[in-house]
């Protein structure tokens, strides 16, 4: 394995343990909210397998650093400007459409990601992403099959859906556009080329949209700022808000 | 004197499942390897599912049944690769599951039949269900729902 930069690393490992953690505390605010059973325990299921997969990569981000941080250090006690999820993930939920609409955009692009990740020069990474993408092929079956079933369900379903794909789908862009850490990781061999990506994720999510009778926004216009941590949104800070308010309020509390 | 392996293995398979407690933890297949090193017993774990709120609490029991046989020195190591599948679950598993009323993993994609009237006329409810590892199913011939442990 050629050399490569732990600082950047560390910033890799920061992206895809951010993605996993920030759309898991998303995720799981449905808790209780759904709109049926079988969709409340499945959300909670799919933001359990998020947050279990934020474990090993802020454990391995922890470990790469070498400041003695934990996952859970990294995850508690960090404020915005150091998050490095793409911004996709930290939108709003939304109504449970647009809920859904996010999650399968973010799941076509975890899958591609993790399955080329499993080839990974670095053993921990490609261990990782071994384990994590048997439960997201999971998670995309199921956020396909409901983008697909309310996109091609009432003209109420359908509405909202085309709503909330006109509203998430500039997001989208920001998850394959590399920058100077991408371009390291391709280097060492440690993460593929993003835009090599964009060809799988384009049939896989062109083909569910179609069946889903939505139509894919025109032009390439990306919002970017959040895996580089140049800029989030407003909503990242909200959420960390309650996600740490604990740690916040009784820092060092423990179970 | 160390106790060997063998008896080891009988007294981890005598470990429940938290969750599923009529299997154990080495019918599921998590348990990869007991190695001495030293006076230390490290216990090889692969967790199920990533997020799986049932893995400490079986390394807990795990420690606890082998402290109660007189292993002094227990080091549970977790090992991520290569990742659980259901593959690893024992034939005695397997039956025990069917019998308690969940209907065991297929290569297939989905169960057999029914784990109490053994009809074939199932369909799907959802891919998730109670726990990580199940999803919900339905008899269309007794009606009743039941549990799928999903093949992964």
């Amino acid at each position: 394995m050629a050399g490569v930069d732990q600082a950047q690393l560390f910033e890799f490992l920061c992206r895809m343990g951010d993605n996993t953690l920030v759309l898991g505390h998303r995720v799981s605010e449905w808790c209780g909210h759904a709109p049926a059973l079988e969709e409340d325990i499945a959300l909670a299921n799919t933001a359990l397998d998020l947050i279990g997969q934020t474990q090993m990569w802020l454990g391995l981000a922890g470990d790469v650093e070498g400041n003695d941080r934990s996952a859970d250090d990294l995850a508690m006690l960090r404020d915005v400007w150091d998050f490095r999820n793409a911004l996709l993930v930290e939108q709003p939920n939304g109504d449970f459409g647009q809920t859904m609409m996010r999650q399968f955009l973010f799941d076509a692009w975890h899958l591609v990601m993790l399955k080329a990740l499993t080839g990974s020069s670095n053993d921990r990474v490609a261990a990782i992403a071994a384990k994590s993408v048997k439960e997201v092929q999971y998670h995309v079956e199921r956020s396909g099959d409901t983008v697909i079933g309310l996109g091609d369900g009432t003209s109420e379903s359908h509405q909202r859906m085309q709503k909330a794909l006109n509203l998430l789908w500039p997001y989208v862009g920001e998850m394959f556009v590399a920058d100077v850490v991408d371009d390291a990781m391709v280097e060492a061999g440690i993460a593929p080329d993003l835009t090599d990506l964009r060809v799988e994720f384009d049939a896989h999510v062109g083909a569910a949209l179609t069946e889903a009778t939505l139509t894919t926004p025109d032009g390439g216009f990306a919002h970017k700022g959040g895996k580089s941590g140049f800029q989030h949104s407003e909503h990242l800070g909200h959420l960390l808000t309650q996600m740490q308010w604990l740690q916040r309020a009784y820092p060092g509390a423990t179970w | 004197m160390k106790p060997a392996a063998e008896d080891i293995w009988t007294w981890l398979d005598a470990v429940p499942d938290p969750e599923i407690p009529v299997i154990s933890v080495v019918d599921l297949g998590i348990v990869r390897d007991v190695t001495w090193d030293g006076d230390t017993l490290e216990v090889a774990v692969t967790p199920t599912y990533s997020g799986c709120p049932a893995t400490s609490v079986i390394s807990m029991d795990i420690e606890t049944a082998l402290h109660d046989r007189g292993v002094a020195n227990v080091r549970i190591k977790t090992q991520i690769s290569p990742p659980w599948t259901t593959d690893w679950l024992s034939e005695k598993g397997r039956a025990k599951l069917m019998d308690y009323g969940i209907a065991p993993p297929r290569a297939a994609g989905g169960p057999e039949c029914c784990p109490r009237c053994k009809s074939t006329n199932v369909t799907r409810i959802s891919q998730f269900g109670s726990t990580p590892c199940k999803a919900q199913w339905r008899c269309q011939d007794c009606l009743e729902p039941f549990d799928y442990f999903k093949c992964i």
